[in-house]
């Protein structure tokens, strides 16, 4: 699904990534875990080219999203992405959060339809063969409606239909956390990536952000996590990558690393860690 | 006293019965016009330029753009205003062969003006929303100038808002100039009844404070609206 082929990421003359070639296959659930510094949220967020790679390439469906030429955005609408901070829309009611990018995307690709419609109509005037006119079955009404349900659906799912109209501001940290998980959700990704989600929170708050990751997972989707909770992702994912200083050092089931681990770095860390 | 008592007597006489409060509403009227429809460009002008200085400059054209609006703040921040009123009302546009009415050509220049100080105020307004906001967005496929415009920039106006109604006042009271490209404002009203009574102690006092209840009223406008925007904070 996501083919990742010596991906190289530098500040200056700093490197962060030096190649890093790994193959993400659909359904896979991946902990990335290392020590501070070890290039693991860089790598993430390279992945939906938060930050530009300067070198390799990432093939996303057929696709190389290094590539500047590319329109990241439409890829991106397929990647789902759960920040550290949460993040979400400080300005924006939590149902307006989770609304907000389907409804845009929506529209806006309704009306690329339309425009595209026009020119092809005009075309038609004076061509023989007339091509056909693009199919539109939708409403920019009827698209915020399907959102709204949507939202209200996934807002019912983990409980907090009732914050439907309340502000980020006033919700803990847990809450803001599994919406921002729904938020991601309700894009429909194909591939989830998880920059440590739990890292910010309250002790108490993490499990309630864990169960919710962890059900997503057990629907099947494709998961990336960078995460420090070590019995998480023992639990969780079905593949284990160590990296450290910008390597991919290990790369193995969960069972094998957390059990037998092959690299003396990768022991290091677990025995300081576990 | 008694000498004032006949003052204020004059005065109300060319005010009221000589029609002198016609002139001094269409003054109102201008001023009121000129500092809002100035403002509306000036934010307009400053929230693009704002933008394009805090893009990233990766490639040609984001770069020749900003050199372009350093260029135009420059030039608008570095000389007073009544300068620029006078160049573009007796230089540019005779130059260029156009002909507006005075009152526009100041709506322009005022709006000009305060775009380039908004620019700098909208752009501190940008850079004080927290940097996630925009990840966020972007990553959930949204495209720059989307996020900035529904995300970033309405948190970017709620902080700056108090100082956007200083930047309001100020040009308020700065369209006590637009009388050097003959439009009529409040000065110019006042400055007519004071010609027609021989007398200018009355007319300039209640010019004054006219002046003053119209700052304190937008100062007032300006709380309210701060209160309606903070809504989404905690902290009201």
């Amino acid at each position: 699904m996501i083919d990742v082929i010596d991906l190289r990421k530098s500040y200056g003359r700093l490197e962060v990534l030096k190649g890093i070639t790994v193959t993400i296959k659909e359904g896979e659930k991946i902990a990335i875990i290392g020590p501070s510094g070890s290039g693991k949220s860089t790598f993430l967020r390279c992945l939906n080219c938060l930050e530009d790679p300067t070198g390799g390439s990432i093939i996303f469906e057929g696709v190389d999203i290094a590539d500047m030429r590319v329109d990241i955005n439409i890829h991106r609408r397929h990647m789902g992405m759960v920040f550290q901070q949460f993040n979400l829309f400080n300005n924006k009611t939590v149902i307006d959060n989770i609304m907000l990018a389907p409804v845009h995307t929506g529209i806006s690709d309704l009306r690329k339809k339309k425009i595209k419609n026009f020119f092809i109509r005009i075309r038609n005037l004076f061509a023989k063969n007339k091509k056909p006119l693009y199919e539109i079955n939708t409403t920019p009404s009827k698209i915020k409606e399907e959102a709204r349900v949507n939202a209200m659906r996934l807002l019912r799912r983990i409980g907090l239909e009732d914050k439907a109209n309340a502000y980020p501001s006033t919700l803990s940290g847990g809450q803001k956390q599994r919406i921002a998980i729904i938020r991601a959700l309700a894009m429909n990704p194909k591939v989830m990536l998880f920059d440590e989600p739990t890292s910010a929170l309250d002790p108490e708050m993490v499990g309630e952000v864990l169960e919710l990751i962890k059900q997503v997972a057990d629907e099947g989707m494709t998961m990336v996590i960078v995460t420090h909770e070590m019995g998480f992702a023992r639990e969780v994912a079905t593949r284990v990558l160590f990296m450290d200083e910008g390597r991919i050092v290990e790369d193995n089931t969960p069972e094998e690393i957390f059990t037998n681990p092959q690299n003396p770095r990768t022991r290091e860390f677990l025995s300081k860690v576990l | 006293m008694g000498s004032f008592e006949k003052k204020l007597i004059k005065f109300w006489e060319i005010f009221y019965e000589r029609g002198g409060y016609t002139k001094v509403l269409t003054g109102l009227r201008n001023t009121a016009y000129i500092a809002v429809a100035g403002l509306v460009i000036g934010i307009i002008i400053g929230t693009i330029i704002a933008v394009i200085e805090v893009f990233p400059k990766y490639k040609r054209l984001p770069r020749i753009l900003n050199r372009f609006c350093s260029f135009y703040v420059g030039l608008f921040r570095g000389s007073p205003i009544v300068v620029q009123l006078l160049v573009a009302y007796y230089v540019v546009l005779p130059l260029l062969g156009i002909n507006i009415p005075p009152l526009n050509v100041c709506v322009l220049v005022f709006g000009l003006n305060s775009g380039a100080y908004v620019s700098e105020i909208m752009r501190g307004g940008i850079l004080s929303v927290d940097p996630g906001q925009m990840e966020a967005g972007r990553a959930l496929g949204l495209s720059y100038g989307t996020t900035m415009l529904k995300i970033v920039v309405p948190q970017a106006v709620k902080n700056i808002l108090p100082t956007l109604g200083n930047e309001f006042i100020a040009l308020i009271k700065e369209t006590s100039v637009v009388s050097f490209v003959g439009a009529a404002d409040l000065y110019v009203a006042f400055n007519y009844i004071g010609t027609n009574s021989y007398e200018f102690m009355v007319p300039y006092l209640v010019m004054a404070v006219i002046y003053i209840v119209m700052v304190m009223i937008i100062a007032l406008l300006v709380r309210i609206m701060e209160r309606s925007l903070r809504k989404s904070d905690r902290r009201n």
